[in-house]
């Protein structure tokens, strides 16, 4: 069954790979209810389009796109909340359907990648900044290396090149 | 006969190559003049025959000769002559000859300009560039033939894309290879200067130029891609973070990121092996980003045809210059001394903070888009991640960045005070807070977007603006006197300052746009008017017009079509939709939405209608006829400040162009320098 799901997805990838133009939410699908239909265009944002190749179900303009479209509607229409909706959909399509990956244990390092990398990158260049100040005196041939950062050498080797 | 000569010549291009991988390199260690002379005969040599073989190809897309079997895949005798051209780069083989092509042709620049570079750099910098060389020849000849021929030979072609028929994607592929492959010389430039162990301001100021050119190439190629986006894909989207795109994202934060290393390394002689790493980086990402696009490892909308051999032969490329390059790094970087010391405040402290947040945003996007693979290797699961993740992401380390952008920019080399500095912004911290706090008033939600984003954009643009009347000397100076002293002013600072308020304008539209977009779907019958944005819009009625029908037949101050969209006549059918903009009642502007069908690669397409101007754009597309009546579904969007974030694109590459023309960059320059006696350009006035 499941195998079955996933050759008519495939099928439906070929058939579907070119990011097809316009489309997408068309009027008969929406919700009389302005706040309800806004509450679905925020969820149908962050829903994967299952065929497509990388599109939320808010731009695509396939089928199934539509389907889930009308699905979340329902939903709302029945009274689920944003998670709730979001929880179905996961239930049905796995994890994959969701654009905003969740905060779980195996997705901490996605979602920490950045505070991390910028508390180390910034531990690094505080200290590395502070050791280099120290380890040569403040006066030291500042000056002269802001007008002319070549060496008298460099500048020889340089002139014999020129 | 010219297309086996093209083939011929790619092959000779090869030998050349190795010749130049070698010969200049063995000189250059043993201090033989001769053989590390050769390096730039070579380089010319070698852009000479690719460049044959390049034309080679162009002559059978023009000539549509159908015994190729790229010509036959991707061209069509019906097609503009445009298009027939731009076709040699819409698929595969053909964008990568071209990609090879970008490579020799900056190895020649080098060769041909850099007559004063010294000779041991210049050899190992273009042995370097002859092995990246020699590497992606090898790929194109042996896995990617654009000359393979066609039996039998078919009587017409199978068309190009029609998503690709556009004069923003015909162009885009050039300016975004010119921005990566450009790179590779910063790389080349980075390795030869770890071969021979030595890192001086020189370095940084033979090495900035070509960054620079491929940094404006870059975020030119950049901006029409998303540019085409928001006009073709027809929902007004103009920024996915789609795989592809963060491909060649990533590459341009780093490359902006070296830009500003390199300044410290020529000023202060400090942050040298941090920029070594990052030139390596730029051009790791630029191979990485070629990988993502070629390989199909990663779910993209827009990847080409994938193979599986393709990729593992670009991995190998991938594995052995990015290794290679950072094993040669780890053994060499650690003699490297920095001799400028400075405190933290400071604009060498600016600067360590530019690059960190610059370096930790490109680490977001690229665990980011690696994430999926990642987790699917590691335990089967399967993921996505999509825009909503990196918007949350990505943007705190922008804010951070644009906040301490003004703040860096007037402090002092090697020692600062924050009060001082501050003492000089006050205003335009006030004036940005305002900004910010009539943002928040105009809008109904609470969302910080758009306040924030725009406080932001005044907050660097008016720090431009006090650091060019305090380098005019205002309020003191007389008007004559302060534009005096700016013209005077190098044009380096002209282009920092310029890429600044560039990038002020493209937050700006940025905020404005994704906060404060009004959006429409709705039913139409022809007559019936709404309102949006303000304006009144009148849908006039839908004309079908067949395969070929002339240009002139519906004139919708289109007039540029006839060249861009197919000769004579039209290459697809289309059902063309008049809109009438209306502002108070009278007619302002005419609009025409379009649905195209491209009958050779029987593909749909949808030109939106835009009227743009400064302040917003109207965009308009026309969606499906009802199956009963007359009704027409309809998007209508007002877009506001839409078109900055396109402006600040190019108001950022005019800066790096101006920049580029800074005479210390010119050649020659460097001897020149010390008799003049200029003072640093960047110090701040007292």
């Amino acid at each position: 069954m499941k195998g079955a799901v996933r050759g008519t997805l495939v099928a439906l990838c070929l058939v579907l790979s070119a990011p097809l133009p316009a489309g997408a939410v068309q009027p008969d699908e929406m919700l009389a209810d302005p706040a309800l239909e806004e509450r679905a265009r925020e969820i149908s944002k962050d829903v994967r389009c299952l065929v497509c190749r990388n599109e939320s179900i808010d731009d695509s303009s396939a089928e199934l796109a539509r389907d889930l479209r009308l699905v979340v509607r329902e939903r709302l229409v029945a009274g689920d909340s944003d998670a709730e909706v979001r929880e179905f959909l996961v239930a049905r399509y796995g994890e994959f359907v969701l654009l905003t990956p969740r905060f779980t244990a195996e997705n901490a390092f996605l979602w920490l990648s950045g505070p991390v990398m910028l508390l180390l990158g910034g531990t690094l260049a505080w200290f590395w900044v502070r050791r280099q100040g120290v380890m040569q005196p403040k006066e030291e041939r500042i000056d002269s290396s802001v007008d002319a950062p070549l060496t008298p050498e460099e500048r020889a080797d340089l002139d014999r090149f020129l | 006969m010219i297309v086996e000569l093209g083939h011929f010549a790619l092959i000779l291009a090869l030998v050349v190559s190795l010749f130049q991988m070698s010969v200049p390199l063995v000189g250059a260690e043993r201090g033989w003049q001769d053989w590390m002379r050769a390096a730039s005969p070579a380089a010319l040599v070698q852009f000479a025959l690719v460049g044959l073989s390049f034309a080679a190809l162009t002559h059978a897309f023009v000539t549509s000769d159908f015994s190729v079997k790229l010509v036959a895949d991707h061209s069509h005798s019906a097609k503009p002559l445009l298009y027939k051209i731009t076709g040699v780069w819409g698929n595969h083989e053909g964008s990568l000859l071209l990609w090879v092509l970008i490579l020799v042709l900056f190895g020649a620049m080098v060769a041909a300009f850099g007559r004063r570079l010294p000779l041991p750099l210049k050899a190992r910098a273009l042995a370097v560039q002859a092995m990246i060389g020699t590497a992606f020849l090898l790929f194109t000849i042996f896995t990617s033939n654009p000359f393979e021929r066609l039996f039998p030979m078919p009587a017409d072609g199978g068309d190009l894309n029609p998503l690709l028929q556009d004069p923003g994607l015909a162009f885009h592929p050039p300016f975004l290879y010119i921005g990566y492959v450009g790179l590779s010389m910063a790389f080349s430039f980075a390795v030869a200067a770890l071969i021979e162990g030595r890192v001086d301001p020189a370095w940084a100021r033979w090495v900035r130029p070509w960054t620079l050119a491929a940094w404006v190439a870059l975020t030119l190629g950049i901006a029409l891609g998303s540019y085409w986006a928001y006009y073709e894909l027809g929902w007004g989207g103009w920024w996915f973070w789609d795989p592809v795109e963060n491909a060649s994202f990533m590459p341009w934060l780093v490359a902006a990121a070296l830009l500003h290393s390199a300044v410290v390394v020529e000023k202060r002689a400090s942050l040298k092996v941090w920029t070594i790493l990052l030139a390596i980086l730029a051009f790791s990402l630029s191979l990485v980003g070629t990988f993502i696009v070629r390989s199909g490892v990663i779910t993209s909308v827009h990847a080409f045809a994938t193979d599986p051999t393709r990729g593992v032969f670009i991995l190998g490329i991938l594995a052995v210059a990015i290794m290679g390059s950072l094993t040669l790094f780890a053994w060499r970087a650690p003699s490297m001394r920095s001799e400028g010391v400075f405190q933290p405040v400071s604009r060498e402290g600016a600067l360590v903070a530019n690059n960190l947040l610059l370096a930790v945003a490109t680490g977001v996007v690229f665990v980011g888009t690696l994430a999926p693979l990642f987790r699917e290797y590691i335990d089967g699961a399967k993921i996505s991640v999509g825009p909503p993740f990196f918007n949350l992401a990505f943007t705190p380390f922008m804010v951070m960045l644009f906040v301490v952008l003004p703040l860096g920019a007037l402090m002092s080399w090697k020692r600062a005070h924050l009060d001082r500095v501050l003492s000089r912004l006050w205003w335009a911290a006030g004036a940005s807070l305002a900004v910010g706090g009539i943002a928040w008033g105009l809008q109904s939600g609470a969302a910080l977007l758009a306040p924030v984003g725009l406080a932001l954009a005044t907050w660097m643009a008016l720090g431009v603006i006090v650091e060019l009347g305090e380098r005019a000397g205002l309020p003191k100076a007389s008007a004559a006197q302060a534009a005096q002293r700016l013209l005077r002013l190098p044009r380096a600072e002209w282009g920092k300052w310029l890429a600044h308020a560039g990038l002020a304008i493209t937050v700006a539209g940025i905020a404005a746009i994704t906060a404060w977009e009004q959006e429409r779907i709705l039913l139409m019958e022809p007559g019936e008017e709404i309102e949006i944005g303000g304006y009144g819009l009148r849908f006039e009625g839908v004309e079908e017009l067949p395969f070929g029908a002339p240009f002139e037949v519906a004139a919708c101050e289109i007039g540029q079509d006839a060249f861009l969209k197919g000769g004579e006549g039209r290459n697809f059918s289309t059902a063309l939709g008049r809109f009438t903009l209306l502002d108070g009642g009278q007619p302002v502007g005419a609009l025409c939405a379009e649905k195209r069908y491209y009958p050779v690669a029987q593909t749909p397409t949808t030109e939106a209608a835009i009227d743009s101007n400064l302040l917003r754009d109207i965009y308009i597309v026309l969606g499906d006829k009802q199956v009963s009546g007359d009704a027409w579904t309809v998007r209508a969007y007002a877009k506001p400040l839409a078109v900055w974030i396109w402006l600040g694109c190019v108001v950022m590459s005019i800066g790096g162009l101006v920049s580029l023309t800074d005479r210390r960059y010119r050649v020659g320059a460097v001897s020149k320098r010390a008799a003049s006696g200029r003072r640093p350009a960047a110090g701040a006035p007292a």
